[in-house]
């Protein structure tokens, strides 16, 4: 019995992406949010990325709309500069104590134009460009970041430390300089809490077989990430940093810092680093075709989606060289660069070779900090430092209502970390589900005023941004010209147009002077937009009658030097803009109800998760599955990773689905038709014959795959060769033979791998490794043989294997063209591996054989079609982007995890299902959906039937109206189309517009020029 | 014809080029004052009937930039551009118009470097040829 009420907030400990997707999460579905970050501002790692594998997308880019949403989010405070001191309460009422350390600047007053950085003579060492070059004492962490607010370091600052200088204050035009500010602490109260402090990448200083100390061409791979980047200090220019120099050769040495216990402590697998090191080799081939690149491994791990395909381009395409080797040390002889010496496996000596840089893949750790914290929270942790959390809770502490994601519950990618956050705002905002909506605010929105059919009025508002803009362009100027124009009633300029008192005055000027279209030139409208338009809905206005002009980074800050040009720039684009808007007409958001029952398809451990997790939060679910049983491949699971037994969990499973009332389960079920989108589904299910039909607003894929029956080493010819989950059922059973048998042998990567099935079925290692171990568990004399290829044992399962070849059990390595071969001679059998230390042929006589088999997709063709979501090559779903959505797809309202994603172990099948069921919920729990107002709309007179726009649109948007007066005509469905325009630029008959981009719309600022 | 200043209507995409364009403002890289930036959603919604008004109606040149192949943010629209500016630039060299009146680029948005160097290049190219004349329709001169 809990004496206190509960709390409809969750804090959120650490702003990078693990920590922004659950504050996102929990913020939208109705929880209000608060965000501890340590440094000045958020977006942690990830921010720091230039390029983000497998797909080499531009890390900010994909990261930044996150960042914005965060930080205009009005139900997410963001403490920057914070710790967390104290806990005190209990889960639903924690007391957290929150330290905020003095900025020394005024966040509302600062308008980031960085005057103050400018005059600031004190330069510190750049953290953000992992101190590779100087920042100023104040400084902003980064050009994209958020807060875009300053901040003055204390302890470099001469008027702090000194009494001096003060240049800061000066300089502000805004006047946000606080040299008095102090320190402060915060009192708050929250329902739940999540961790997301994320990780410290191992620092290889002091270690001299490195030789990172010395020699400056010695680099972490952050620091490598940097120089490559195009924010970085060279603007992406790779130089070598001792004598700037373009490099030739560059070399990776994998595992500083993992899996290592002689150098440091750190025995775990950092899980990330072979696919970093492949994708910064990519890159910096990309800069220079003509670079030499080697990554020197231990084993490949590419154990992800679309990783494997990434290693076999790298090395075909590219032709970037694989080493595998430890190197020992490095050396520097004098005029030569950077000498290495490494044994060369396939000739059997050393070499001796140089490089231009050597680029350390430093591993994932916890900081002293991060431990402390979690001491303080008595949070358990493993061995490795990372939190405890059990396969079926993945992100749950050992203290009730303490939540974790990211690094800090294991290493891992981004993908993995978004997906624990979605899973952790999950479960804590579950906790609190009878205060959802308690304290979340909401916007009030005025009706609008029809302006339909009235004349123009235009207000033309012209930013100085401080002196940013009018420094270089004659402002006065600009805001006249703009008063002759059309339709142009009022114009004004402003110190800062994106101030509250210059919204006050536009929302005035709308009233008192009927102003219906609004032009403001300033900054850009990619960050600024919102803000100006949520002051024309305040103001009845459409938010849609509004242009901005850019004339500060498109103006001002790029033609410094031509003050006239460039104030006859500003005016030719506001001139384009009053002649835009003008014709722009108000869009209407069209705005849908959204069914609160969701289907869930496929009746395995993610399934059942998933639909569990909805009805915990009230939502009615139907659980459809083709077979029979519930449970999946999880039945035929014998135990987890960290020795938990399956079929125990699995039946309270089972059967807390069964009891719950709000789960209607269907085995023996198939989906027949899907009719309708996002919102209003319409599902048609056969239940053994019986057909019927159901509603519902999302929908969730969890349909697994299948273990793969090989068709080579024997298989099916002997009762002893059995697959990795047939060997499971014999653990099961507890089979007799199995503790009889004297040698067993375990093949990996059969049907993985390969020219069919090119990926690698990520849990295979852990699993055979796990098995071997079970066996020696049975018959600790039985000699235990694992033929592989790399060993894939990532994050802290690399224990197992650790502990595996400690106790004994062989593991020989194969080649992909030097198979091991299976023998059956009279009733003995053999398997022949060439041995990689002999240089021989092994003969190993077995009694048995398992063959870790592969992962093989379900066809997912069908399925695929209904829901129009799309499959990749290897036949899994494509999730609707690999790394920051990796539980949604780009069709809204469906969302996918499991198996069906990608092969992965059951707490992470987990850890999907609940993110999975966390977009969901964000979804169902909005009730009603905004489309935007900028989408394609058909003029049916026009149209010729052609089928164009449907062809090339991505969304399926566009379909022929199947009846009435314009069938066989296209129409476009609003709810469905997202506003690129393809198909307008390509109707062949000038049938479509694209409202808010209209043809003549564009026309009119061409003609304006 | 030293003091020839032209005027050069630039359709950014609105999620990477544009993005960019700000990006060379954060950073300060110069470029001269020839832009007259339209902002577009996507480089897949311009057509060659915007191209052709643009020379038309007096620009000197014309620059096209969207997100590099495979970065669309509506996933494919940047190839549909890629295609349709193909056949229309060669339609346009054909029937006399100087290759480099016409300009595409795909760059993204942390490539501020690059939006400042391609905006030089097109710069100096499009002054090189001198003011458009071949589309657009002018009085006699007197």
């Amino acid at each position: 019995m809990s004496s206190k009420e509960t709390i409809g907030s969750v804090m959120i400990v650490g702003g990078g992406i693990g920590g922004i997707q659950s504050a996102l999460d929990l913020a939208n579905s109705g929880y209000y949010v608060y965000m501890v970050e340590k440094s000045p501002s958020i977006g942690g790692k990830m921010a720091q990325l230039d390029k983000t594998f497998p797909t080499n997308d531009c890390s900010m880019c994909i990261m930044s709309p996150k960042l914005v949403e965060l930080g205009r989010h009005i139900n997410i405070e963001l403490l920057t500069l914070s710790e967390i001191t104290e806990v005190n309460g209990e889960p639903g009422n924690f007391e957290v104590t929150v330290f905020e350390k003095a900025r020394y600047v005024d966040m509302e007053k600062c308008i980031a134009c960085g005057a103050c950085t400018e005059k600031c003579p004190k330069k510190v060492e750049d953290v953000y460009n992992e101190k590779l070059v100087k920042r100023k004492a104040i400084y902003a962490l980064y050009p994209q970041a958020v807060p875009l607010k300053y901040s003055i370091d204390p302890a470099n600052c001469i008027k702090l430390t000194k009494d001096k200088c003060g240049n800061c204050e000066k300089e502000c035009p805004a006047d946000a300089i606080l040299f008095d500010d102090t320190d402060k602490t915060h009192d708050l109260n929250v329902g739940s809490i999540i961790l997301a402090p994320g990780f410290k990448a191992h620092d290889p200083s002091g270690n001299p077989y490195y030789a990172y100390d010395n020699n400056p061409d010695v680099v972490t791979s952050l620091e490598f990430e940097r120089l490559l980047s195009a924010s970085g200090p060279n603007q992406g220019h790779l130089i070598r940093p001792s004598d700037h120099k373009e490099p030739d050769k560059v070399a990776w040495f994998q595992c500083v810092g993992s899996r290592d216990i002689n150098n440091c402590n750190n025995s775990h697998c950092s899980a990330v680093c072979c696919m970093y090191a492949i994708k910064q080799a990519i890159i910096a081939k990309e800069h220079d075709p003509s670079l030499e690149c080697t990554i020197f491994y231990m084993d490949m791990r590419t154990h992800g989606k679309g990783f494997e395909n990434c290693y076999n381009e790298a090395k075909d395409k590219y032709g970037i060289k694989f080493v595998r080797c430890r190197v020992h040390s490095v050396f520097s002889e004098g005029e030569k660069g950077t000498v290495i010496d490494y044994f060369d496996e396939a000739k059997g000596v050393v070499v001796r070779d140089n490089y231009d840089i050597i680029v350390l893949s430093v591993g994932i750790e916890i900081d002293a900090e991060t431990r402390d914290l979690t001491k303080k929270l008595e949070i358990e942790l493993t061995d490795g430092n990372f939190v405890k959390t059990d396969t079926f809770n993945p992100v749950s502490t050992s203290r009730k209502g303490i939540y974790v994601c990211g690094a800090l519950q294991g290493p891992k990618d981004i993908p993995q970390t978004v997906i624990e956050a979605g899973a952790a705002a999950l479960v804590s905002g579950s906790a609190l589900s009878s205060t959802r909506n308690t304290l979340t605010k909401k916007m009030l929105i005025p009706e609008e005023i029809d302006i339909r059919g009235d004349r123009p009025r235009i207000g033309v508002f012209v930013c100085h941004c401080g002196i940013n803009i009018s420094s270089v362009i004659d402002v006065a100027a600009v805001r006249d010209f703009a008063k002759d124009l059309p339709f142009v009633e009022y114009v004004e300029d402003n110190l800062y147009s994106c101030s509250q008192d210059t919204q006050e005055l536009i929302s005035t000027q709308i009233r008192e002077k009927g102003l219906n279209r609004i032009v403001v030139a300033a900054c850009t409208p990619r960050t600024h937009d919102p803000l100006f338009q949520e002051t024309l809905v305040e103001a009845s206005l459409n938010k849609y009658l509004f242009e901005m002009v850019n004339i500060r980074n498109h103006g001002s800050w790029v033609h410094k030097d031509f003050p006239a040009e460039a104030t006859q720039k500003s005016k030719d684009l506001v001139r384009m803009a009053v002649a835009k808007v003008a014709q722009l007409e108000p869009l209407k958001e069209e705005v849908l109800e959204i069914h609160q029952d969701a289907l869930v398809i496929g009746g395995g451990i993610s399934g059942i998760t998933s639909a569990k997790a909805l009805s915990e939060q009230g939502y009615k679910v139907t659980l459809l599955e083709k077979s029979e049983n519930l449970g999946g491949n999880a039945n035929l699971i014998h135990k987890t990773a960290n020795g938990q037994d399956v079929a125990l969990h699995l039946d309270q499973m089972k059967d807390s689905v069964y009891e719950d009332n709000n789960i209607e389960i269907l085995t023996g079920a198939e989906l027949k038709n899907v009719d309708g989108f996002v919102g209003n589904f319409t599902s048609t299910i056969d239940t053994n014959g019986n057909k019927k039909s159901i509603q519902h607003g999302v929908t969730i894929i969890a349909t697994g795959a299948l273990e793969y029956k090989p068709n080579e080493y024997l298989y099916g010819e002997d009762d002893r060769i059995l697959t990795g989950l047939e060997l499971d059922q014999k653990f099961k059973e507890n089979a007799p033979f199995l503790a009889e048998s004297k040698v067993a042998v375990f093949i990996q990567c059969v049907g993985s791998r390969n020219n069919e099935r090119p990926f690698c079925s990520r849990i295979c290692c852990s699993h055979s490794v796990l098995s071997a171990l079970s066996l020696k568990e049975k018959n600790p004399g039985m000699k235990i043989f694992v033929l592989y290829r790399d060993i894939r044992t990532y994050g802290e399962k690399e224990n197992l294997y650790k502990e595996a070849r400690e106790k004994g059990i062989v593991f020989i390595r194969y080649g992909i063209n030097d198979k091991p071969v299976v023998k059956k001679e009279k009733d003995i059998l053999s398997v022949v591996v060439t041995d990689h230390v002999l240089q021989r042929k092994l003969n190993i006589q077995t009694d048995l054989i398992t063959l870790a088999s592969a992962i093989a997709p379900n066809n997912n063709d069908k399925l695929g079609k209904f829901f129009k979501i799309p499959v990749n090559d290897e036949g899994f779903f494509a999730e609707a982007h690999v790394k920051l959505a990796p539980s949604d797809f780009a069709t809204d309202g469906v969302f996918l995890c499991g198996l069906a994603h990608y092969p992965k172990p059951i707490d992470e099948s987990i850890a999907q299902a609940q993110a999975a069921a966390s977009s969901a919920t964000r979804l169902l729990s909005r009730k009603t959906i905004n489309t935007i107002g900028t989408t394609a709309k058909v003029n049916s007179s026009y149209c010729s039937s052609c089928g164009s726009c449907i062809e090339i649109c991505p969304y399926n948007a566009p379909d022929f109206i199947t009846e009435g007066n314009f069938e066989g005509l296209s129409e476009i469905n609003p709810l469905l189309c997202k506003g690129c325009g393809a198909c307008a630029a390509s109707c062949r008959s000038g049938a479509i517009y694209l409202r808010g981009f209209e043809e003549f719309q564009i026309m009119e600022m061409i003609e304006n020029v | 014809m030293s003091s020839f200043e032209p005027k050069i209507i630039t359709f950014l995409c609105n999620w990477c080029s544009y993005g960019a364009a700000d990006l060379a403002g954060v950073s300060r890289f110069q470029y001269p004052p020839n832009m007259r930036v339209i902002r577009v959603p996507c480089s897949g919604r311009i057509s060659p009937k915007m191209i052709l008004a643009s020379l038309r109606k007096g620009a000197d040149g014309v620059w096209i930039s969207g997100c590099h192949p495979g970065d669309c943010h509506y996933i494919e629209g940047n190839y549909y551009a890629r295609r349709k500016f193909t056949l229309i630039k060669q339609l346009l060299e054909f029937n006399g118009i100087e290759p480099g009146r016409l300009n595409f680029s795909w760059i993204s948005s942390a490539e501020g470097v690059k939006f400042a160097d391609v905006a030089k290049e097109v710069i100096e190219e499009v002054t090189k040829l001198g003011p458009a004349k071949y589309l657009i329709k002018s009085c006699a001169e007197v």
